[in-house]
């Protein structure tokens, strides 16, 4: 008790070495903790963005690239897929849903995807867990939009609000589809996911604000224009496997592809042109067998990925910098070990009077041995205690910027068995680098007997 | 078996295992209850001789005998309880620890007391405190004048109340008042029995004790540890 005494009293005393000693920890212990909380959690919600599609269809490419920019909304596709393509997949005999996606508009740095209604029906994320609507429904008419949590949380958007969409996909962007805005039909519930940064709007939407529009660029009188160069390809029913009846049939009467001769460099391609498909099989045993068909499409260059398998292989190429981290955290955490330990020996020959007294009293060198690891235990101790903490009020600060920016969802529990193991292996680190003070102090002990030098 | 509290026989000690001899006592024997008072010039081996009673050093030759208890065959361990438990120790300055209160530092000396010492010393607290007038129990050690500290250093080494009283030099820091202040304080509080070896250059102090020993008395130019002699 004494001893515990003693050790408190001697830190307080030479309290502005100790505290920098415990900040250094403290940091260290805090990225190694944050690090490795981050990358769990990441991790999850990586792996929890998309459940329940069997294969993102899109043009042929990179098999990242399309898992990014359909599911992440990240990047773009250097190609289009045609919606002759969309029509003959929703034929074939395995396929129980398909949901097409077309990109290339945002609103304030924000994505607008078209899509179906379906997209709301088999969008799945986490445990299968489907879409729901905290205010509002799927679109209904042409100018409709169904915006994501943050987006209505960041740009404190409510129903009935009048938005206008830009085109192009930069943070700021100069062409505006001012002349068409859009009415917020619906806000979905958050789900952590980059389904909560979107904007959801109907092919019909999307093909309307884009009349007259060619090459990304606003051509006033260019309707005409463009009906006599564009091929009007689709007269279509919607086509839905499953035949659900959208009350909007007509919409698509009018919507049209613009085919223009450098489809391919542009990705602007909107109206029926899709940017990926997600695909719902009958049996998930046919997975390969549509996947290779795909593949082997031969009416355009398509691919097809399983988003389990494309989101472990994104993963994997995270995963080499969160280990550029992790080792860098670790660093971060021997520097303030051996600082502490530096420290602690340094501080040794001023405290030769203070061991003096005590082996006048009758401490031992063990005593002596005990009393510094004490202390080592305890700036270790409050360096987690403090970096634990820190860390609560990190998360608890960035969380709301973390779900708005970057779609992450972190939980306040980063204590796991790992995080655990890890506190210990810091203690243990620490316990055995204090050993070269503890050991010096009690050498000393031995030899300078009650004589001090000064 | 004597009945003295302190007995040095055929003690050779030296800074080296070979080498000169910096101590060489034929025979020292002090007697229960004797006020023995140690002088000699700097370096002339004092403190070496007071290590050797409190067991942090062993001769490389010769006897430690303290009570009749032979340090030589303690180990550390049992010569660093041997200590606590029979010797109150004095130094010249700084006897306290700085951030720990009056209070703690005499706490302290009783945390390595053996358990049935223990009670007796704790209730010995306030009794030493009021009779050397320390009203400043909680008052943190650095903040106490010089003579103050002293005036702790010596309630904290008669806690407990130990056989033998070591003092290196207690006044030397101290002006006159102050300085024969301590020793009524010192004379008045150690009990009859106590044997007490005192450390000082000041020869006015002398008389007050039994005996004087010159550390010079047990120089030999001559010796060498390992050799015999004749």
């Amino acid at each position: 008790m004494m001893r515990t005494r003693i050790a408190v009293k001697s830190l307080l005393n030479r309290r502005v070495t100790v505290l920098l000693t415990m900040l250094s920890l403290t940091i260290g212990i805090v990225l190694v903790l944050g690090i490795n909380h981050l990358r769990t959690q990441v991790k999850e919600s990586f792996n929890n963005t998309l459940a329940g599609t069997d294969l993102i269809v899109g043009a042929r490419g990179g098999s990242l690239n399309l898992l990014l920019y359909s599911v992440f909304h990240m990047g773009s596709s250097a190609h289009s897929i045609r919606w002759q393509t969309y029509e003959e997949l929703a034929k074939h005999s395995q396929v129980k849903w398909l949901v097409p996606l077309a990109m290339g508009d945002s609103h304030r740095g924000h994505r607008v995807v078209a899509t179906t209604p379906d997209f709301f029906v088999h969008y799945a994320y986490g445990q299968k867990q489907a879409l729901q609507f905290s205010q509002g429904k799927a679109f209904a008419g042409k100018y409709d939009v169904v915006i994501g949590a943050a987006v209505a949380r960041k740009l404190r958007y409510q129903l009935g609000d009048k938005i206008v969409l830009a085109h192009g996909i930069a943070e700021v962007s100069l062409a505006k589809h001012d002349d068409s805005p859009f009415v917020v039909a619906g806000i979905l519930a958050p789900t952590g996911t980059p389904v909560d940064k979107s904007l959801y709007i109907s092919l019909a939407g999307m093909a309307a604000i884009h009349e007259d529009w060619q090459s990304g660029v606003r051509i006033p009188s260019a309707k005409k224009v463009a009906q006599a160069d564009h091929d009007h390809e689709h007269k279509h029913n919607h086509h839905q496997k499953n035949k659900q009846d959208h009350d909007h049939k007509d919409e698509h009467e009018h919507e049209h592809e613009h085919k223009h001769g450098d489809d391919h460099v542009h990705d602007h391609d909107h109206a029926q042109s899709l940017s990926a498909i997600l695909v719902g099989l009958q049996q998930r045993s046919a997975t390969f067998t549509v996947q290779r068909q795909v593949n082997q499409y031969t009416a355009e260059p398509l691919q097809a990925i399983l988003p389990g398998l494309a989101l472990a292989e994104l993963w994997q190429l995270v995963g080499s910098a969160e280990a550029a981290f992790n080792i860098i955290a670790w660093l971060v955490v021997i520097a303030g070990l051996l600082g502490m330990t530096t420290s602690l020996l340094a501080g040794l020959s001023q405290r030769e009077r203070e061991f003096a007294i005590l082996r006048s009293l009758g401490a031992g060198p063990w005593y002596l041995f005990l009393l510094i690891m004490l202390e080592v235990l305890i700036i270790c101790g409050s360096a987690i205690v403090f970096a634990i903490a820190l860390l609560v009020l990190l998360l608890w600060m960035l969380q709301p910027w973390l779900l708005s920016e970057w779609g992450i969802q972190l939980t306040f529990s980063f204590i796991s068995v790992q995080q655990i193991y890890y506190l210990l292996a810091i203690l243990i680190a620490g316990i055995l680098l204090s050993l070269l003070p503890a050991l010096n102090a009690s050498r000393r002990g031995l030899h300078d007997g009650l004589s001090v030098k000064y | 078996m004597n009945n003295y509290a302190i007995s040095l026989q055929s003690l050779r000690y030296g800074w080296s295992n070979a080498g000169k001899v910096l101590l060489n006592i034929d025979s020292l024997n002090i007697a229960a209850g004797e006020k023995v008072f140690l002088f000699g010039p700097s370096g002339s081996g004092k403190s070496t001789l007071l290590n050797l009673l409190a067991g942090t050093i062993t001769p490389q030759q010769g006897h430690v005998n303290l009570l009749g208890t032979a340090l030589n065959d303690l180990s550390y361990r049992q010569r660093d309880a041997f200590r606590a438990q029979h010797l109150g120790i004095i130094f010249q300055q700084f006897n306290l620890i700085p951030y720990l209160n009056v209070i703690d530092n005499l706490r302290l000396r009783v945390e390595f007391l053996p358990r049935k010492q223990q009670q007796f010393a704790y209730a010995q607290i306030p009794q030493l405190l009021t009779r050397l007038g320390l009203a400043e129990a909680q008052q943190q050690a650095y903040r106490l004048s010089v003579g103050q500290q002293q005036r702790v250093a010596l309630a904290r080494a008669l806690l407990g109340a130990p056989d033998i009283v070591i003092a290196d030099e207690p006044t030397s820091a101290l002006d006159a008042d102050l300085r024969e202040e301590f020793m009524t304080l010192l004379f008045e509080l150690l009990g009859e029995k106590t044997t007490l070896i005192f450390v000082s250059h000041d020869h006015q102090l002398r008389n007050r004790f039994d005996r004087a020993i010159n550390i010079k008395d047990f120089h030999d130019a001559t010796a060498v540890i390992g050799v015999e002699q004749p």
